[in-house]
Formats: C-alpha cells, structure tokens, sequence
C-alpha cells in the first residue's frame, strides 16, 4: 500500500471536518502511517472468493410497521442545542455553495 | 455544427407512508417547524433507524410498474458529507444493491412510442429544510422533513429533448398518482426532478461531460431549464470551449442556470453499509404479493378503455389522464350510462366545473351513479341537454339526486304533444310576421320562432317535439 | 441499622435476600453505596454524575412498594450504575467527552428502562474513555479512573469507571459497553466478571454508538450468580433495535451449580505465544485444570486467524465510528465553538475542540479507509478478513463447547505508560476483539492475583447466543477454584 502523505492528511481531515495545526498533521501523519503500515499485514491473506461479512447476525427483514408514534415536544428537542429560536435550531448563514 | 442533446433524470419522490421511514413521527407536509421530530430523526446520540416496512412495499410497487427487476438481496449504506440539512450527517440510502433495478418507462412523444430505460430506483431519507429569511441573518434548520421516505429513481440517458424530458415526467407522475404512493407535488417538494444534459456531435457515440441542474419546482421548469442547459453547452462548444462537468442551480425568476461552486472533496461520499439495518430479502412471494395489489396502469386501461368502449385515442388519453378520473368514468358505466355520452359530460361540463371549483374529482359531492341517472334522463327524455348542464351545476353545488332536483325545480321537459301545440300556436298569432316570412320562403325565420317556444316553456320543450310540430303547424295555410 | 456499613460489600443477589427477609431495606442499601462511594471515589474516580437524591427517592419509593407486599422486580433495590454512554432521561449523558457535555437526553435507552422496570436504584454515570475508545480510560476528558488494585494503575477500558465501580464496591453491578474488549479487559483489570454477550443479544438502542458492528451492552457483577441475574433482565429482543436477535432468552440462573463433566474446553494455540505474560499464563492454566479436575475435557484447537484482529478491527471500528460520531456538529445538541461564524467554522471549529485527541485520530484512520479510493484495500479486505475470523470460530466450536484464553496479554499497566503509543494501547486488545469480530458471547472472570497483588483474568468464550454455557462454567469454576480473590485494599 501506498505511504500516507501530508495532502492525504489534509485532504481527510477537510472530509472529516476537522481543522488541525501544523503540529498535529505532522503527529497524525506518523501516527497513521504506523498503524496503516500495521494494517498492511492483511494482504498477507488471499481473500479472493471469500464474501465479505455485511453482518455478523444471519438475519434480514426487520421492519417497523407504518404506525404513527409520536414525536417529541418542540422544547423537549430543542432544548440542548446551542442556539435556536424556539422554532428553529440556528446555525450561521448557510452560503449558496456547500 | 449539429448536436444531438443526450439527458437523463433523477427524481426524487416522497412516499407518503403515514409515518417517516425510520421512526415513528407523521409524514406531513407544512406542520410547525420541529413539530414531527424525534430522538430517531434528529440524530440523537444513541438513537437507531428501524425501516418502515410501508415504504419497502410501495418502493417495491413502482419499481414493479417500472418493469425493474426487484433484487432478491438489498442493504441501506450510509452516505457520508456534512451539511445543515442532516440529523446524522449521513444519509441513509442504497448505494450498489438497489431494490429496484433495470427497468423501463414507455412515453409517446410526437405520436411516437419511446423506451426510456430506468437504471435504478433506491430507498433514502429526505432531509431537513432550511430556511434563510429568519431576520436575525442566520439559517435555521427544521428537521419537520428529516427521515420523510424517498424514491430516488434514475433513467439511463436515453432522452434527447427537453420535450421528451417532460414526457417522461408526466409519464412517471401518472404511474405514481396510479398508484396512489406520493402526492407528486413539484411546489412542495414531494417530487424533485434534477436532470443531467450533455450534448454530441449528430451521430457520435460518445458522451459528452454532463452538469446537472437541481432547485426545480415545476415540468415546464425542468424543460425551460434543459433548453437553457443545450443552449449553453451549444455557445461553449461552438466558441471551442470545454464544458465543465458541475452541478448547477435553476433560477425560475431569471431563467438560467447558475453553477454551485462545490469542493471536489463534496462527492467523496464514503459510502459503506449501514450496520444498523439487516439485509432486505425480497422472495418471489412477496413480489407477487405486491404485484397482485398493483392497480392496472395507465398505458393499458387506456388501451382497455378505448377498445372496451369506442372511444377516441384522444378521448381515451383524457379520461385514463388520473386514476381517479378513470375510475369516475367506469363507476358511471357500471351505473348504467352509455360510454360516449359519460365520456362527453366527463370531459366537458363535469371537467369544467371541477377546474373551474379546483376540486379533485375524488373530493367532488357527484357520485358516478348520479351522472349515469342524469345520463339516463336525458336519455328517456325526461329533461332536455340544456337543462342537464343546469341540473349537472346544481347537483355539483348540492350533491343532490339528479331526479329529486328535477322534481324540486320543475325541470321535467314538456313533450306532450298538444301542450306545445297550443303553445306554439299561440307564438305563431303573437308573431305574424315571422310566420308570413316563413311561409314567402325566408326558412331563417323559423330560428325565431324555435326560441320563442322554447322561453315560453322555459326551457323545458322538447325540442324534437317543439320542431317537428312548428314544421307541422308552419306548412298548413 | 446495624449492618448498614457492610451492605455495599454484598452481591447483588445477597443484597436480594437481605432485602427480601426484611433485614434491610432498599434505602440502607442505597445509603451504604453512597458513602461507599464517599469515602472511596475521590482516589477511584469512578463517577462522573452521581445521583444520590434521585437513588435514596427512587430506594425510599421501592421500600414502600415492598411494604405494601408488592413484587418490584429481580432487581429491586439493587445498586446499579451505568457507563456515561448509556441514554438516561435523569442527568447528563456526556461519553466524557468535552463535545458532549452535560448533554440531557430526551429519551432512554432500552436497557435502562428495563433495569428501572426490574427494580434497580439506579446510582449515577461512570467514567469512560472517551465515546468508549481507548483501553485505560485515559482518554475521558474529565478525569482518568484509578485501579482500585493500585492507585497507580490503570482501570483498563474503555469500561474503566464501571468495572472500578464494581471492584471497589462503590456499585452492586454496572454496565457497560464493549467493542473490542472494553468491558472484558477492564474487568481483568480489575478483578471482577464482566461479559460482553453474543452481538444482537443485548438491545444497543440508547447506547452511544462507537463501531455499530460490534458495540455491545454488558455487565459487571462481583459473582457468576449476580451475572445470571442482570443477564435475565437486560437480554431480548426489542423492537426498537434491528440488529437485536429474535431468539428465546433462557433463564440464566439455571446453569449455576451445574457441571461440567460433559464440556470440552478448547485452547487455541494462537493465544499462548511469547507475548502473553508467564505469570498470566499460569494463571490461566490453573484456572483451566480446576475446570479438568471438575471433569472438563481440554482441547487444543486453532484460531489461524487471530493474529489478523487487531488490523482488522482497527479498520472497521474506526470507518463505523468517523460516520457515527459525525453527528456531533454543536447544531441539535453539544459543545458549539463560540468563534463559528461560517457553518464550516460551525463543524471544525466545534469538532476540533470538542473532540480529544483519540477521538480525532480514529475518525481521521475511518475517514481515511473509506475515502474514494481506499474501500477496497481497507475496508472491503478488512470484512473479508472478518468472514475468515467469523469461520474460525465456527469450526473451532465443532470441537469444542468453549473457548478459554488469558483476558489480557499482562495484568494492569501504569497510568500514563502507553498514552502515547497509540499502537501499543491497540495491542492490548489482542485477546478480545476477536469476540466482537465475530459477534461471539465472552466473560471475563478473575483467576487470581499477580505477585505484585493485581487481578488477572479468564476469557471464557461461548457459541453465539450460547451464554448458558459460559455462565456454567464460569459458575463451576468460580465454585471449585479453591481461593477467595479477596477484595481491593483501598481502605
Ligand atoms: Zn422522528
């Protein structure tokens, strides 16, 4: 497997949505690439053919039936957000591009 | 040079399942903001989907009138990015096992019978709503939508106009309506059609780079839309540009497209399965199941209907337009009306007052056993065709029986033979005239003499009857 | 009132008896766990919200339903605290995470409702590493957790406060969560039975979710009895969970006292390499020839892909959890960065300060192996490598009834000895996170103490959704091991 490089690091933690200093990149970047390099140890294993595990439980078909239950009451579901109205939860002005 | 356009579309619909598809809040439009909102579809920590097993069913239902094949072995993955309209920030959807795959949808367009084939159709969430006129300057977010069941059904780009775009809209939107699964409501959101267009040199096999609009609230919108999109490609092709591939906004007011500038990283979705819903195993029991509940669709009860009952092509077409529309008509047949007239007052006064009224057919106070009654006393002559328009008005504003509002107004038609007689005879003493201009050969007049019998039956002469007795009467001397 | 000081060193099936003979009643239990707690927890550290008026009102309610010659249920007035990661509707449910804090829940977890519905006196949160990842409890973001072995040590993790709790007799039992080993190796640790059962066993709705996959619900308990106990009451089925199993839940109390002349005990041969431990490993093998001498048949058997666990869980838990913790974005509840004034701002502002720094690095490692273009290296080979773990399993219980292994590789470390190698902290999860991987049920329980006077541990593997059988052997060595591992000197 290729080496995670410093653009991997950035470019993750921009999907992730985490800002970090030059220090932690460089920290994240050893400490990834050490357990990465660990991880390799996989391809040790011929896996073709073998089906992946989707879940460890042989069961399919768990639905809810379409019955009306109940929501909470607006002050129960607002009531830990930082910031809201007390109709809506707020957030800072969402741009036009995402 | 020549292009061909090559589009293809993505609509996203909501199934209207009584509750949302992972918990138990309503489905409902236009509730207060954070009023149908739970643990479950807000993202509480600790929370789990469970999947409503409505929406499996009625998924199930459009792909079968799709003619998808319906996988035997599907799973829910999560598809992950970051946005204010999210509870968990990932979505819950269907990433390679769709349910519903590989099908096809028949439209007609020009008199030609097209196949567009459909790709895929998967089962997600819908999202919060945003809303940015809050005054304070920021965005707020109402979950009220969050977890709302969606159809996301997605066509191989086999379109190539914008006409053809709309064809297949309305074609899609019928089968839905048939079956009775979304209220299809373009302005409130409860269908979304995001189109992609690219264009090709005539005859190249290739495809062109595609952008894709989204924020469309109307058909004649996705149309205006793609037709802008072909112009577009057009000019920078032409001026030997390159277009971009990108996702682009509708601007109804202006009548453009604007391009969202988005981060590449936006589509790196990282989708995986979702480890809190099990497997979806559909066996051939419960897809015959689901296919025997399916209601006959619009492309053969029009065909049915119009051999069945001599009708025109046209006819057909108008009456299998809705479901309920269709379903109205063959009620009033089955009480005992004959095709052609049921057809006529259908699609004529019975339509005219619905649109004028804007009431749903379904929601109308007429039952199709009274228009067939009013049918029969036209029929036996008991009231004439213009007085049926008054007494169809009347029975639309009450609900009343067509024959209890006949005896109530007096409407019943005068066809006693020497009733009218003494009538027309008097109207033939009062207006000399016009019976001495008859009899010298101007046969116009007999125009005039036919209305002033009937304003004095008020209407209610027969009018056979009223001729056939003013030709007797005007031929003696 | 007489015996009110000794109440908090009982089991919780004594605690029973005595309430039920009329000896005490559920608000000297009650009282005697909180000055237990008193007096122990400022050097433990176990807690993170207690809840002393809510536990002597909801004792004092449950004395007068008793009184009144009603049934509360199986656990009525029994002490019982919970991880910070379990959603109560009573104080906070912070994950001892800064992003978290003094969260309120606006609904409760299935387990939880069940406990109060038994009778339990519920006594408050413990302490956690952070959203449960982490295995010394370090990485809370409040405090760390001491061994009540040595003040010195680690409690292990990430159940560190509740398997602390139990040993330290400031709880009659605690639950806690496990996804590689986070309720077995802190109950080594600590010298207590902790058991994380069959995946799908236990209702996950309500519990704070690290790697969806593998999170399950299980208990710390002084005894094999106590574990019976709480099992009846916390297995089954619940609507609310899809991946909970619609399978017969027996009455767990039926396997105590019972023998085991008709098990076979298998050793997987790739568990006692150099890197367990001498002392460990002649604990575990005495351990196991108590367990002979009952008449157990002993095996060898192999597990080939053991060595594989740690890779692949360090895969798979961190992907689930970088989707599962992306849900902290300071919008609908949570730690919201004062200076955000873009939504971008709003998330990685919010989310790097609220976060600690292992949280941080395994959703940068999960983001990371599922990224465009990582899939199938990562993760789709990692659950490929899970199927072969699963089989494993699967042929190695054609041989055998259970599987016994050391818990832990050495008996509980320094407070901060491995907090810098992340590497090394994954390592101590050799032995038990190929449980999760495969979804099989495991308990931990002691097996004596180190020269040094710290607990080691047992990991007693059963077939999936074979609890029984662990619990009866459990209870059969427990019986006949000979010793009385003794209690913590923290007085
Ligand atoms: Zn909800």
């Amino acid at each position: 497997m290729a080496r995670i490089t410093l653009e991997d690091v950035e470019y993750v933690a921009g999907l992730a949505q985490l800002t970090l200093d030059d220090q932690a990149k460089q920290r994240l970047l050893k400490e990834m690439g050490e357990i990465l390099a660990y991880v390799d140890k996989l391809n040790e294993l011929d896996t073709d053919g073998i089906e992946p595990m989707m879940h460890v439980l042989d069961i399919s078909n768990v639905f809810r039936e379409d019955v009306v239950t109940g929501s909470l009451d607006r002050d129960a579901a607002l009531r830990n957000a930082p910031k809201t109205d007390g109709e809506y939860f707020l957030v800072p002005r969402i741009l036009d591009t995402e | 040079m020549e292009y061909e356009p090559v589009i293809g579309m993505e609509v996203h619909v909501e199934i209207s399942t009584k509750s949302k598809v992972f918990c138990g809040c309503a489905n409902e439009f236009d509730a207060p903001p954070n009023t149908h909102v739970c643990p479950i579809c807000l993202g509480m920590p600790g929370v789990l989907p469970m999947l409503n097993r409505a929406m499996v069913e009625a998924s199930i239902a459009v792909g079968l009138a799709l003619d998808c094949t319906i996988s035997r072995w599907s799973k829910m993955d999560r598809k992950n990015y970051f946005y204010p309209d999210q509870s968990k920030n990932y979505q819950i959807s269907q990433y390679d096992l769709p349910l519903c795959h590989d099908g096809h949808l028949d439209i007609e367009v020009g008199g030609e019978t097209r196949r567009i084939r459909i790709r895929r159709a998967h089962m997600e969430e819908d999202t919060a709503r945003n809303v940015h006129t809050l005054g304070s300057g920021e965005s707020g977010v109402d979950f009220n939508r969050c977890g709302v069941p969606l159809l996301e059904i997605v066509t191989e780009p086999d379109l190539h106009s914008a006409e053809e775009a709309h064809a297949y809209l309305t074609a899609l939107k019928q089968i839905l309506e048939y079956l009775d699964v979304s209220d299809c409501n373009m302005e409130e959101g409860s269908l979304r059609a995001e189109p992609n267009i690219s264009i090709r040199p005539k005859g190249s096999e290739e495809l062109g780079t595609k952008s894709e609009v989204k924020n469309i609230a109307s058909f004649s919108g996705v149309q205006k839309a793609i037709e802008f999109e072909i112009r577009r490609h057009k000019k920078i092709l032409d001026e030997g540009g390159a277009v971009q591939q990108e996702t682009r906004g509708w601007d109804a007011d202006k009548g453009l497209t604007i391009g969202q500038r988005l981060k590449e990283s936006a589509h790196d979705y990282r989708y995986f399965p979702e480890p809190d819903l099990v497997p979806i195993v559909v066996d051939q029991a419960w897809e015959d199941t689901i296919r025997e509940t399916l209601p006959e669709l619009p492309l053969p009860r029009r065909a049915r209907i119009r051999e069945a009952y001599a009708l025109s092509e046209f006819d057909a077409g108008v009456i299998t337009a809705t479901k309920p529309m269709a379903d109205f008509y063959e009620a009033t047949l089955s009480a005992g009306a004959p095709p052609k007239q049921a057809a006529n007052w259908l699609m004529g006064d019975f339509q005219a007052l619905l649109s004028d009224s804007k009431t749903e057919i379904q929601e109308n106070k007429i039952s199709p056993e009274q228009l067939a009654e009013m049918i029969a006393l036209i029929e036996d002559a008991t009231i004439s065709g213009k007085i049926a328009k008054d007494l169809l008005a009347e029975m639309f504003d009450t609900g009343k029986d067509p024959k209890a509002l006949v005896e109530e107004k007096g409407l019943v038609q005068i066809s006693d033979a020497g009733e009218l007689e003494a009538m027309i005879r008097e109207v033939m003493e009062s207006h000399p005239g016009p019976v001495a201009d008859f009899r010298s050969g101007k046969h116009k007049a007999k125009g005039f003499l036919v209305g002033q019998v009937m304003k004095l039956t008020k209407g209610k002469g027969n009018p056979q009857l009223v001729n056939k007795i003013l030709d007797e009467e005007l031929e003696k001397t | 009132m007489t015996m009110t000081l000794d109440l908090h060193s009982r089991t919780a099936h004594e605690l029973r008896d005595a309430l039920r003979s009329g000896e005490t009643t559920a608000v000297e239990i009650a009282q005697s766990y909180l000055d237990r707690i008193a007096d122990v927890d400022s050097r433990v550290m176990a807690y993170l919200d207690l809840w002393e008026e809510y536990a002597l009102e909801e004792a004092g309610a449950l004395d007068e339903r008793l009184a009144k010659g009603e049934d509360p249920g199986p656990l009525a007035g029994i002490p019982i605290a919970l991880k910070d990661n379990f959603c109560t509707t009573h104080g906070t449910t912070g994950c001892a995470s800064r992003i978290l804090r003094n969260f309120e829940s606006p609904y409760e977890g299935t387990v939880v409702t069940r406990l109060k519905d038994a009778g339990a006196v519920l006594l408050g949160k413990l302490n956690m590493d952070e959203f449960a990842m982490g295995s010394s409890t370090e990485n809370s973001s409040v405090q760390p957790t001491h061994n009540p072995w040595d003040i010195d040590r680690v409690p292990g993790g990430s159940s560190g406060g509740a398997a602390a709790s139990v040993a330290a007799d400031e709880a009659a039992i605690a639950l806690g969560s496990d996804t590689g080993g986070s309720i077995r190796q802190p109950a080594a640790f600590c010298g207590c039975i902790g058991m994380k059962p069959t995946y799908g066993r236990v209702s996950r709705y309500g519990l704070v979710a690290f790697a969806s996959s593998l999170d399950q619900i299980g208990p710390f308990t002084k005894d094999v009895e106590d574990l019976a106990l709480i099992m009846n009451v916390i297995c089954g089925r619940d609507p609310l969970d899809a991946t909970s199993a619609d399978l017969p839940v027996p009455d767990y109390s039926e396997s105590l006292g019972r023998e085991v002349s008709d098990i076979t005990i298998g050793l997987p041969k790739e568990f006692y390499t150099d890197a367990l431990n001498d002392e460990m490993r002649a604990k575990v093998d005495a351990a196991v020839a108590v367990l002979k001498e009952q008449g157990a048949r002993v095996i060898e058997v192999s597990l080939p892909h053991t060595d594989y666990g740690i890779a692949v869980y360090y895969i798979i838990a961190p992907a689930e959890a970088s989707a599962n913790l992306a849900r902290f974005d300071g919008v609908r509840y949570g730690f919201r960065h004062p200076d955000a004034k873009t939504v971008e701002d709003l998330y990685k502002l919010s989310k790097s300060e609220g976060f600690g720094r292992e949280v941080q690095r395994r959703i940068m490692l999960g983001t990371y192996v599922l990224s465009s273009g990582y899939y199938d290296a990562y993760y789709l080979k990692a659950q490929k490598v899970r199927a072969l773990i699963r089989q494993d399993f699967d042929r190695a219980f054609e041989q055998c009834d259970v599987i016994i292994t050391p818990t832990t590789p050495t008996a509980a470390f320094k407070l901060n000895e491995k907090i810098d190698d992340p590497l090394q902290m994954y390592l101590n999860d050799v032995y038990t996170n190929s449980a999760n991987l495969a979804g099989v049920p495991g308990v931990s329980i002691p097996c004596g103490l180190t020269d040094t006077g710290l607990p080691a541990g047992m990991q007693i593997i059963g077939k999936p959704f074979d609890e029984e059988t662990i619990i009866r052997v459990a209870h059969a060595y427990e019986r006949n091991r000979g010793f009385d591992p003794g209690k913590p000197p923290l007085e």
